[in-house]
C-alpha cells in the first residue's frame, strides 16, 4: 500500500464524519447496547457508543462503509472514549484493550474491502484517541485551583493501553483529537512515543485540538500557536482543529497553523453551531461552501467532519477536494 | 526557501507563544521565583504562603519577564511537592501562565515532576555532562519526549568551564551528543556558559567576562541554531554596595555579550544602566575591566569607583571612619565586626562616662541595637552577628574590672542591670552537640539577654536546680541525636511537676514542630516553643518576655500547637502498617545466585592513627557548613549568591584560614578504626558477624509501612546473603573521629571572647569527620575490600554518594537504633583502641565522630525505616535480649501505637 505521507503531498485527503450522529439513527436501546454478553452488567451502559464495536459490530462497520462510499480516505475507529479513565463511568476499565482492538479490527476489515476494490485509492484507519473526561492542567474545583483530578502518569498509562490495542488491532494512523487540555495530549503523545520505542515501529500521528469559543483559545487557555509549539516535539503527519466550532469560525485559527506548522494541517469542524435543540443543521452544501474557503486559501491537507456531519456532508466535501491541490508542507507562505 | 535551509528558532509557549528569532530582543528571564535567588520567596514557600508567592510571579511577568524561572531547591523544602503545587497554582492564573516556565532544579525528580504538570513548552534548567554522558543522554531523551527546551551548563566530569577553551570544548561536546546521539532539536538547546565575577583582584579572574563573551561568539557561530544564556549580576559581584558601578558593569557586559550572540539571561532590570547614559570616564574604566584591556584595569576601576556618587565602599586601608564621633565609631566597629580599635574606643567612652556600666548600657547597647535591627530586617547575616558579638565581648571584658571596682566603692549604685532577661541554655543529658545552641546563645546575648550556658550533657536535675537558683526567665534545650527528644519530654514533665511557670524553648537538628507539639507541649502548661533558627529565637524570646502581651502570645502558642497536634495525629492515623511477618514476606530480595560477592582483600580490624588531616580537604562537603550558620544554598554557588554571597564568601575565607591553621599546626587529632568481617543474614533480620571466630549479631529493623504494590519493605539485613543460601558474604563497620582537641581549642577561643572561632572550630571538626568517613569509605571500596577498585569519582560525586555500596550509621534513618553502636564498640573495641567514647545517650565523644556499617552489595541502598509497630518492637527486644520497655525508650521516635 502506498505510503500515506506520499499521498498527502499529492492530494487533499478526506476524513470521515460523525460516528455518534449516525448511530443515533439506530435508536439503540439499553438491551441493544448490552447484547447477549453484557446482559447482566450491573450498571446501565446505554450511551457507551464504544461498546457497540463489540455488541453491534455490523452497525459500526456499516457506518465506516457509508463514509468510504462517500469518498473518505480515512475513517476513525469507534474508540473516542476507549481509555480506562473514560470507561470508568461504565466500570468497563477491564474491557479497554478489547474495545480498541475490536474497533480497529472491524474498521480495518472495511478499509481493506475498499482498497481491494479501488487499489488506486487506498483507504486508511485512524485510531481515535479522545481527551478522556479529566483535565491534567485544570482543577475541577473552583475553590481549589491547585487540585488535579488526574496526573500525567495516570493519563500516560491509560493512553498507552489504548494505543497498544489500536495498533495491535490494525490502525494505520493514530489520531489524538478533540484536545481541550494540551497536557492531556502531551501525555498521549508521550505514551505513543513509548509504544513506538517498545514495538520498534513508526506510525503516523495526527493531532487535533479544539478551540472552544470565540476567545480563540483551547479550554486550557492556549492560543492556536502556543498549542502548536507545545506539541511540535513529536513528528506528526498533521496538526489541526476539530469540533466545538463550525467551519466558518475555525478559519482564523487554521490560518495560524497553515502559516506556522511544519506538518500537514487538518480540520474536521462540526456541521455549524448547534441550534436551540442541540442539533446541527448546516446542510452539506452550506458546509462545503465554507470549506471551499479553506481550499481557496490552501489551508489544509486533510479535511473531514465532526459533530452533526453525515456521509452526505463528506460526499460534498470530497467532491470539492478533488479539484484542489493540498497545502504545501514545509514551505513558508 | 526549503525547510532544511531555514534558520530554526527557539520556540516556547505558555498560554501564548514566545519565539526567539533573529529579530527578537534579549529575552529576560525572571528569577524572583527562585528560592535561592529570593529570600522572600523562600520564606513564603517555607511558610506555605503560596498565594503571596504567586504575587511574586505575577509581579515579575507584569514587570516584563518573558520567561519565569522556578526553583525550589532548598534543604528544608520538599522540592518536588513545592514545585508541583506552585506550578499547578500558576496554571490557574492566566496572567502568569501566559509566559513559558523555566523549571530549575539540580534534582532530576523535581524537573520531571515539573514537566508533568505544565501544558506549554518549558525550559529545563539545567543538565550537563557533570555526571557523565550516560546520565546526560538519558535526561536529554526524556526532556525531548516531554517537549521542553533545555539549558546546558558548561560543566563536565572534570568541572565547571572557567576559560575560553573549556567553554568551547564542553559546549561543542554537549552539542554533538545532543544533536547526533539524542537527535535533540538544536534550536531547543540553550547554553549557560558560566558568568563569573571580574575585578576580584585575582589574576585568574581577569578574563572572566571577555572569555564568556568570546565563547558566546564562538558558540553562536559554530553550533547552529542554539542560544546562549547566563546570570548577569555575577559579573559585578566584587562591587557589591556600589550600585552605580554595578549597573554600569551589567550594561557594558550585556552590550558586548549581546553583540556576541547572548540572547537570553537573568538580569534585574532595576540594576541596569542605559549603556549610552553611562558617563564617559566610568564607561572607559568599566570597559577596561570587562574587556580586560589593561593590566591595572581593576585597580583603576577600584580607585575610580570611590569617586562615583553614592559610594562608601569599604577598603581595608580606608580609616577615615576613625575620624568620626565616638558613638559612630563604636557602632561601626560592632556592625562591621572590627575589633582592632574597640578597646581604645571603650576606654575613651569610659573616661567620658560617670560610671563604667554606662558604657555598656549606653554606647555598646546603642551599637548592638543597630546590629539587632539590621539582623532582624535581613540586612545582616548570622556570621556577621557572631563577629559583632566577639567585639562586644571584648569590650565588656575590658570594662569588667572597672565595674567590679565601682561596685566595691559604691555597692548600691552599681546594681544597674540592663539585661532584657535571663536565658538558661543547655544541651540535654547524653548529647554532646552544641553548635546550634552556642549560636542561639550568642545571638540572644547580642540582644541584651543574659545567658546562663550549662554546656553539653547536662542532667535534668542540674537544669532544674540552676533555673531555680538563677531565677532564669526562659529555658532553652538543644539536642541532635534522637534519644535527646525523650530527655526533652522528661524535662518538660519535671518542670510541670515543680510548678515552673517559665517558657521552654526546644531546638536542634532532630527536633521538629511535630515532635514538640505532639510529645512535649502536652506535658507542660506554660509555653513550649520549637525554634530552629537563631534569627527567630530573638523575636520569640522577645514576645515571650514582653510583660504586656505575653499572656496572649502564650495562649496563642498553646492553641497553635494544639491545632497542629490534632492535624498531625489525624494525618498519621490514615497510614496502614503491615505485621512484621507480612513485612518480612515483602522483603527486598537480591538474586543471590547471580549477585556477585567480593571477598575483602583484608579481613579483620585495622587502626589508623596520626592521620594527616590535610588529605581530607578535597573531601569536605561545604554545603552543611554554611547551613550551620543559617546561610542556605549550595556550595560553591552560595559564594556568588545575590543575597548571602558576600557573607558566605567572607565566612568561607575565615573558615579556610582556620582550616589551614589546623592543618599547619596539627591542632586536631584524627583517628579511625575499621574492620571487615565474614557475615550472613540469619533469622530474617539479623546479621551474624564472625570476628576471630567470635560471633556478634547486628539486629536490623524492617520498614512496616504498607507500600504500593511492587515496593519492598526494606531492612539492612536484606543486603547481606542469608546463611541458608550457603554463600559467604561480608560486612564492615567503622568509627572515625577528627574531634580530639576541638574542646580545648574552643575553650581557648572562648577565653579570648571569640565565640565566632569557637563555633567555627566545632563546625569545621564536624565537616572533617564527615570528610574522613567519606575518605575511608573510598579507601575501603578501592583497597581494603576492593569491590570497586576501578571506580573514578569526583569529590562532588562522592558527596552525592554516587558510589556502589552504602555506609549507614546507627541513629540515622535506615537504622535509628543507637543501641547498635554498643555492638560496634564491642566488636571493634573502639574506645580501647582510639579513645572515642559513647555517652549515656549513646552520642559519640568527641562530637566530631562518625560511625557506621559498610554494605558492599551494589543493590544496597539508603532508606528510611519510618514507623514500626509493637509486634516488631517486641520481637526486636526478644532478639536483642533486652527489656521491652527499655527497647521502647530507645526507639520511641520510631514507635507508633
Amino acid at each position: 500500500m502506498k505510503d500515506i505521507k506520499k499521498i498527502l503531498e499529492e492530494r487533499i485527503l478526506v476524513l470521515d464524519g460523525a460516528m455518534g450522529t449516525m448511530l443515533q439513527r439506530h435508536k439503540f436501546t439499553e438491551e441493544d447496547f448490552r447484547g447477549e454478553r453484557f446482559k447482566d452488567w450491573p450498571i446501565p451502559v446505554q450511551g457507551n457508543n464504544d461498546l457497540l464495536s463489540i455488541t453491534q459490530p455490523e452497525a459500526i462497520k456499516e457506518v465506516h462503509r457509508l463514509y468510504f462510499e462517500a469518498g473518505a480516505d480515512i475513517v476513525e475507529t469507534n474508540t473516542f472514549s476507549g481509555s480506562t479513565i473514560a470507561m470508568a463511568d461504565y466500570e468497563m476499565e477491564e474491557l479497554v484493550y478489547e474495545l480498541n482492538y475490536q474497533s480497529a479490527k472491524i474498521a480495518k476489515e472495511v478499509a481493506d474491502e475498499f482498497t481491494a476494490k479501488e487499489p488506486h485509492k487506498p483507504r486508511f484507519v485512524a485510531g481515535s484517541i479522545g481527551p478522556t473526561n479529566r483535565t491534567a492542567s485544570m482543577s475541577p474545583d473552583v475553590n481549589d485551583p491547585g487540585f488535579r483530578a488526574v496526573t500525567f502518569d495516570e493519563l500516560r498509562i491509560a493512553y498507552k493501553q489504548q494505543v497498544e490495542a489500536l495498533i495491535d488491532g490494525g490502525a494505520d494512523i493514530l489520531l489524538v483529537e478533540t484536545i481541550f487540555d494540551t497536557l492531556n495530549a502531551k501525555a498521549a503523545l508521550f505514551a505513543i512515543e513509548e509504544v513506538k520505542g517498545e514495538k520498534n515501529i513508526d506510525i503516523p500521528i495526527m493531532v487535533s485540538g479544539t478551540i472552544t469559543d470565540a476567545s480563540g483559545r483551547t479550554l486550557s487557555g492556549q492560543t492556536a500557536e502556543a498549542f502548536l509549539i507545545s506539541v511540535s516535539h513529536i513528528p506528526m503527519l498533521s496538526i489541526g482543529f476539530n469540533c466545538a466550532l463550525g467551519a466558518n469560525q475555525l478559519t482564523p485559527h487554521l490560518e495560524v497553523l497553515a502559516q506556522k506548522a511544519d506538518f500537514g494541517v487538518s480540520a474536521h469542524p462540526n456541521a455549524g453551531l448547534p441550534n436551540a435543540f442541540g442539533e446541527y443543521d448546516e446542510t452539506p452544501e452550506q458546509m462545503a461552501e465554507q470549506i471551499k474557503e479553506y481550499m481557496d486559501k490552501s489551508l489544509v491537507n486533510i479535511i473531514g467532519g465532526c459533530c452533526g456531519t453525515t456521509p452526505e456532508h463528506i460526499e460534498a466535501i470530497a467532491e470539492l477536494a478533488k479539484n484542489y491541490k493540498p497545502r504545501q508542507v514545509g514551505v513558508v507562505v | 526557501m526549503s525547510l532544511e535551509e531555514k534558520r530554526k528558532y527557539l520556540k516556547l509557549s505558555g498560554l501564548e507563544p514566545m519565539i526567539v528569532s533573529a529579530n527578537t530582543n534579549f529575552i529576560n528571564v525572571g528569577e524572583r521565583t527562585n528560592v535561592a535567588g529570593s529570600r522572600k520567596f523562600l520564606r513564603l514557600v517555607k511558610e506555605e504562603k503560596f498565594d503571596e508567592a504567586l504575587d511574586i510571579a505575577r509581579h515579575q511577568v507584569e514587570g516584563g519577564a518573558q520567561v519565569i524561572d522556578i526553583n525550589m531547591d532548598d534543604g528544608l523544602i520538599d522540592g518536588k511537592d513545592a514545585m508541583v503545587r506552585f506550578l499547578n497554582l500558576i496554571m490557574a492564573e492566566p496572567d502568569i501562565a501566559r509566559v513559558p516556565i523555566m523549571i530549575d532544579s539540580s534534582k532530576w525528580e523535581i524537573i520531571e515532576a515539573g514537566l508533568q504538570v505544565v501544558q506549554g513548552k518549558c525550559v529545563v534548567n539545567s543538565i550537563s555532562l557533570k555526571e557523565g554522558e550516560e546520565e546526560f543522554i538519558t535526561h536529554a531523551k526524556a526532556i525531548k519526549r516531554y517537549g521542553a527546551a533545555v539549558i546546558v551548563m558548561a560543566f563536565d566530569e572534570v568541572g565547571q568551564a572557567d576559560s575560553y577553551e573549556r567553554r568551547i570544548e564542553i559546549s561543542k561536546r554537549s552539542y554533538d551528543v545532543l544533536v547526533n546521539k539524542v537527535k535533540f532539536p538544536p534550536e531547543d538547546i540553550i547554553f549557560d556558559l558560566n558568568i563569573f565575577p571580574v575585578a576580584t583582584g585575582m589574576e585568574e579572574h581577569r578574563r572572566n567576562a571577555i572569555d564568556f563573551i568570546e565563547a558566546t561568539r564562538w558558540v553562536r557561530e559554530n553550533l547552529p541554531h542554539c542560544s546562549v544564556s547566563g546570570g548577569v549580576s555575577n559579573v559585578s559581584f566584587s562591587f557589591r554596595g556600589n550600585n552605580p558601578v554595578r549597573e554600569a558593569m551589567h550594561s557594558v557586559f550585556l552590550y558586548h555579550a549581546i553583540k556576541a550572540g547572548m540572547n537570553m539571561g537573568i538580569v534585574n532590570p532595576a540594576m541596569l544602566e542605559v549603556y549610552d547614559d553611562i558617563p564617559k570616564d566610568l564607561l572607559e574604566h568599566v570597559e577596561d575591566v570587562i574587556l580586560d584591556r589593561r593590566d591595572d584595569a581593576t585597580e583603576r576601576l577600584l580607585d575610580f569607583a570611590e569617586t562615583v556618587v553614592g559610594t562608601n565602599k569599604e577598603k581595608t586601608a580606608d580609616l577615615s571612619w576613625r575620624e568620626e564621633p565616638l558613638q559612630d565609631r563604636i557602632t561601626r566597629a560592632l556592625v562591621k565586626g572590627i575589633d582592632q580599635y574597640i578597646v581604645d574606643d571603650v576606654e575613651e567612652a569610659r573616661q567620658a562616662a560617670d560610671k563604667p556600666i554606662e558604657v555598656i548600657e549606653g554606647n555598646l547597647m546603642t551599637g548592638m541595637n543597630v546590629v539587632g535591627d539590621l539582623f532582624g530586617s535581613g540586612k545582616m547575616f548570622l556570621p556577621q552577628v557572631v563577629k559583632s558579638a566577639r567585639v562586644m565581648k571584648k569590650a565588656v571584658a575590658y570594662l569588667l574590672p572597672y565595674i567590679e571596682e565601682e561596685k566595691k566603692k559604691n555597692p548600691k549604685a552599681a546594681q544597674g542591670n540592663g539585661s532584657a532577661g535571663k536565658v538558661l541554655m543547655a544541651t540535654v543529658k547524653g548529647d554532646v552537640h552544641d553548635i546550634g545552641k552556642n549560636i542561639v546563645s550568642v545571638v540572644l546575648g547580642c540582644n541584651n539577654y543574659e545567658i546562663v550556658d550549662l554546656g553539653v550533657m547536662v542532667p535534668p536535675e542540674k537544669i532544674i536546680q540552676t533555673a531555680i537558683d538563677e531565677q532564669v526567665d526562659i529555658i532553652g534545650l538543644s539536642g541532635l541525636i534522637t534519644p535527646s527528644l525523650d530527655e526533652m519530654v522528661y524535662l518538660a514533665k519535671e518542670m510541670e511537676r515543680k510548678n515552673f511557670n517559665i517558657p521552654l524553648l526546644i531546638g536542634g537538628a532532630t527536633t521538629s514542630k511535630a515532635h514538640t507539639a505532639v510529645k512535649i507541649d502536652p506535658q507542660y502548661q506554660n509555653a513550649v516553643v520549637h525554634v530552629n533558627d537563631a534569627s527567630r529565637a530573638v523575636t520569640v524570646v522577645g514576645d515571650l518576655l514582653n510583660k504586656r502581651s505575653n499572656q496572649k502570645y502564650v495562649g496563642d502558642l498553646k492553641e497553635d500547637y494544639e491545632k497542629f497536634r490534632e492535624g498531625f495525629l489525624k494525618r498519621t492515623k490514615q497510614k496502614e502498617y503491615l505485621t512484621i511477618e507480612e513485612a518480612r514476606k515483602n522483603k527486598y530480595t537480591i538474586d543471590w545466585s547471580s549477585s556477585e560477592i567480593t571477598k575483602p582483600h583484608t579481613l579483620g580490624i585495622q587502626v589508623i592513627e596520626e592521620f594527616d588531616l590535610k588529605k581530607l580537604e578535597p573531601y569536605i562537603d561545604w554545603t552543611p557548613f554554611f547551613r550551620s550558620w543559617d546561610l542556605h544554598g549550595k556550595y560553591p554557588a552560595i559564594l556568588t549568591d545575590e543575597i548571602v554571597g558576600e557573607q558566605a564568601s567572607s565566612l568561607f575565607k575565615d573558615a579556610q584560614e582556620l582550616l589551614q591553621k589546623v592543618f599547619d599546626e596539627k591542632l586536631l587529632g584524627a583517628k579511625a578504626i575499621y574492620g571487615l568481617f565474614e557475615a550472613n543474614t540469619v533469622n530474617e533480620d539479623d546479621i551474624e558477624v564472625i570476628s576471630d571466630s567470635e560471633k556478634f549479631e547486628f539486629k536490623t529493623l524492617r520498614q512496616q509501612l504498607k507500600k504500593h504494590a511492587g515496593k519492598p519493605n526494606f531492612a539492612l539485613a536484606d543486603f547481606i546473603a542469608p546463611k541458608e543460601f550457603g554463600k559467604q558474604d561480608y560486612i564492615g563497620c567503622f568509627c572515625v573521629t577528627t574531634g580530639f582537641g576541638t574542646k580545648e581549642l574552643a575553650e581557648q577561643f572562648e577565653t579570648d571572647h571569640d565565640d565566632y572561632n569557637s563555633i567555627m572550630i566545632k563546625a569545621l571538626a564536624d565537616r572533617l569527620a564527615e570528610a574522613f568517613a567519606e575518605y575511608l569509605h573510598k579507601k575501603i571500596r578501592k583497597e581494603d575490600w576492593g569491590y570497586a577498585s576501578d571506580e573514578q569519582f569526583t569529590n562532588e560525586e562522592l558527596i552525592k554518594e554516587s558510589y556502589k555500596g552504602i555506609r549507614p550509621a546507627p541513629g540515622y534513618p535506615a537504622c535509628p537504633d543507637h543501641l547498635e553502636k554498643l555492638t560496634i564498640w564491642k566488636l571493634l573495641q573502639v574506645k580501647e583502641k582510639i579513645g572515642v567514647e559513647l555517652t549515656e545517650g549513646l552520642a559519640m565523644w568527641p562530637a566530631a565522630s562518625v560511625s557506621g556499617y559498610y554494605f558492599a552489595n551494589p543493590e544496597a541502598r539508603y532508606f528510611g525505616l519510618g514507623k514500626i509497630k509493637e509486634d516488631q518492637l517486641k520481637d526486636f527486644a526478644e532478639r536483642k535480649k533486652i527489656d521491652f520497655e527499655y527497647a521502647k525508650k530507645w526507639l520511641n521516635p520510631n514507635f507508633i501505637e
